[in-house]
């Protein structure tokens, strides 16, 4: 039993979805209907609570010479997003019910005969990824595949993945592994590699990193993803201040106004 | 509902194993894809970029919440400080009726706002989730612990003051009715307040952007909220109220004021757009409009005063409501903006 982690490398990652088939399969995900979002080949949109594996297609403006890009050619990177499974997970601070729990790998986990759908997680992600089912009413995202993590097997969406793109291990040795690759790709001449893992940030780091070529912004990966936790001591000192003006206010207009009751009594 | 880690069963789980090695195989035997389009020129393709994320597609989901939810913010707001008024409406011995219709809000309000909550969660039982644990760092589950204990003391108030009224006092009555009384004071001002905290401590931009000044913005209604119903109910005489009334609608206008004066992209849901008016609408009709209607109630003669009031508190009431929808509205306009999570502007 160690601390695990997802490394997804965009580099090797060749569209074929097997991981979103995979992961539908074996958690029992509910379909997510046919509509066609315009968006390269990707129809699904983003993680959520019927997608919990999401390959998304990144058409770019060519950076030419890389990769074998011509000028008229579109750059084209794939990239499996997932939960990014937080350090500091606003999901499992919001959660009213303790529903959301942190498993023995690191992962963030919602037991589902725990939760009572109140939606709160769904707007305390930073990264938008835990979302209600609208027909069930609870709430649903990727489980870090805990019921095959406790059997010693790896998640279902790094085993079918065929190029290994989904790097599935224990989190010090994966962030090593994706420094050698980083270097690996720069001496290839992939100079424009980036890893994705907001230690710096609020979140704390994840355990779900991500190798992207370019800006991680194309891929909706935010710069500053901001744990909502941290405004707490903020929200907290206005609702002391808010409590104590009601409280002082109500008092100051009743006792002047009984004063004078008083007052008009006594004269008459 | 299916339990989270289901038995181990050998050969169906075998079965299984082996079709995530099918899917593997499948999609090995499918080539990468080797499509070449051309792009024509000037061609609507989407693209990403660091400017526009992924195809502009948002990064944050929408907070799911139905109607129930905003109506919650409003009742509960309105609950809250109206139990604060009739605590110490009663402790300063203030008019009777006052007190008692004041406790009468205070315990209506807690038998609606859990109603709201279960009817949000689609199925009754699940509200006892809510139950289990008690997390100091979920504002939810400290605004569930205190709506518990506000609606239970002060339905219990309520109550036993209605039975005093009516069948004389005794001791157990008093003692529920006072212990009732500072248990509703004490959680009634949290309450009142706490769901500025709620929608503020989260990933929504506008939302979070207000964390500082939401709880007192929320509380500030709820007290407009509860002054005009209770100037609706009558007490269109009682000076406390009158200046309780205008200190919240001076606020809620000076709110108005600190919103529009500021300009953020971030806070754009709250000026732009169906949302930016539904905000505008709230404010006018809980600041400056009640204000304006109390001041000229000051300068007139008693029964033109009286009719000023009434209108004011109108104003009050149905501007407290639109403007917890306005902020509910635009948290869901804020999350749909793909742009904000993508640039974080410094303050």
């Amino acid at each position: 039993m160690s601390v695990t982690a997802f490394l997804t490398d965009s580099t090797l990652c060749i569209g074929c979805k097997a991981c979103e088939v995979a992961c539908k399969e074996w958690n029992g995900v509910s379909l997510d209907g046919y509509e066609w979002s315009g968006f390269s080949y990707d129809n699904t949109g983003a993680v959520g609570a019927s997608t919990w594996r999401h390959v998304k297609f990144v058409e770019q403006a060519p950076a030419v010479g890389l990769g074998g890009n011509s000028g008229e050619q579109a750059s084209w990177t794939f990239s499996s997003d997932v939960c990014k499974h937080c350090e500091e997970a606003g999901c499992l601070e919001a959660c009213p019910t303790g529903s959301i729990v942190r498993t023995e790998f690191g992962g963030v986990f919602i037991q589902p005969d725990v939760c009572n759908g109140c939606g709160y997680c769904v707007t305390s992600c930073p990264f938008g990824v835990v979302e209600r089912n609208p027909k069930d009413g609870r709430a649903f995202k990727c489980t870090f595949c805990y019921d095959r993590q406790k059997v010693g097997l790896v998640p279902a969406c790094a085993k079918a993945c065929p190029t290994e793109s989904i790097k599935f291990g224990e989190i010090t040795s994966l962030r090593a592994q994706a420094r050698s690759r980083i270097e690996e790709l720069n001496r290839r001449g992939m100079d424009d590699v980036n890893l994705y893992d907001p230690r710096d940030t609020s979140v704390g780091g994840t355990h779900a990193m991500f190798l992207v070529r370019g800006d991680p912004r194309s891929y909706n990966l935010p710069p500053a993803p901001d744990v909502p936790t941290v405004y707490q001591k903020k929200a907290w000192t206005s609702s002391a201040l808010a409590s104590a003006l009601l409280l002082c206010g109500t008092l100051i207009a009743f006792m002047s106004d009984g004063r004078r009751n008083r007052n008009t009594n006594h004269g008459s | 509902m299916s339990d989270p880690l289901p038995a181990p069963n050998a050969t169906r789980d075998l079965a299984r194993e082996r079709r995530l090695e099918e899917i593997r195989q499948q999609a090995e035997q499918q080539k990468p894809f080797q499509i070449v389009g051309n792009r024509p020129a000037g061609a609507p393709f989407p693209v990403a970029s660091p400017e526009t994320g992924y195809y502009q597609v948002p990064l944050l989901k929408e907070p799911p919440w139905t109607w129930e939810i905003p109506l919650y913010f409003f009742v509960g707001g309105a609950a809250g400080a109206a139990a604060v008024i009739g605590a110490i409406a009663d402790y300063t011995g203030a008019d009777r009726k006052l007190v008692r219709d004041a406790r009468w809000i205070a315990a209506a309000g807690s038998v609606i706002s859990p109603a709201l909550l279960v009817s949000d969660l689609g199925r009754p039982e699940r509200f006892l989730a809510m139950l289990r644990v008690f997390k100091p760092q979920s504002p939810m589950s400290v605004g569930v612990w205190t709506l518990v204990g506000f609606s239970t003391a002060a339905i219990a108030t309520a109550f036993a003051g209605h039975l005093r009224d009516r069948y004389g006092p005794s001791l157990p009555l008093g003692v529920i009715e006072n212990a009732g009384q500072a248990a509703s004071l004490a959680l009634g001002l949290p309450f009142s307040n706490y769901t500025g905290v709620l929608i503020g401590a989260t990933a929504v931009p506008v939302w979070n952007r207000n964390v500082g000044n939401l709880p007192i913005h929320f509380g500030a209604s709820g007290l407009g909220a509860a002054v005009g119903i209770l100037e609706l109910l009558g007490h269109r005489k009682s000076r406390a109220l009158q200046a309780l009334g205008l200190g919240a609608a001076i606020f809620e206008s000076w709110e108005g004021a600190r919103i529009e004066a500021r300009s953020h992209p971030a806070l754009d849901p709250l000026k732009h757009g169906p949302s930016g008016w539904i905000t505008r609408t709230g404010g006018a009709l809980a600041g400056p409009i009640p204000a304006l209607l109390r001041s000229a109630s000051l300068l007139t003669g008693d029964k033109r005063s009286q009719s000023l009031r009434k209108w004011a508190s109108w104003s009050s009431v149905v501007g407290s409501l639109i403007t917890r929808i306005a902020w509910v509205y635009a948290g869901r306009v804020s999350a749909r903006d793909w742009k904000l999570p993508l640039g974080k502007e410094s303050e």
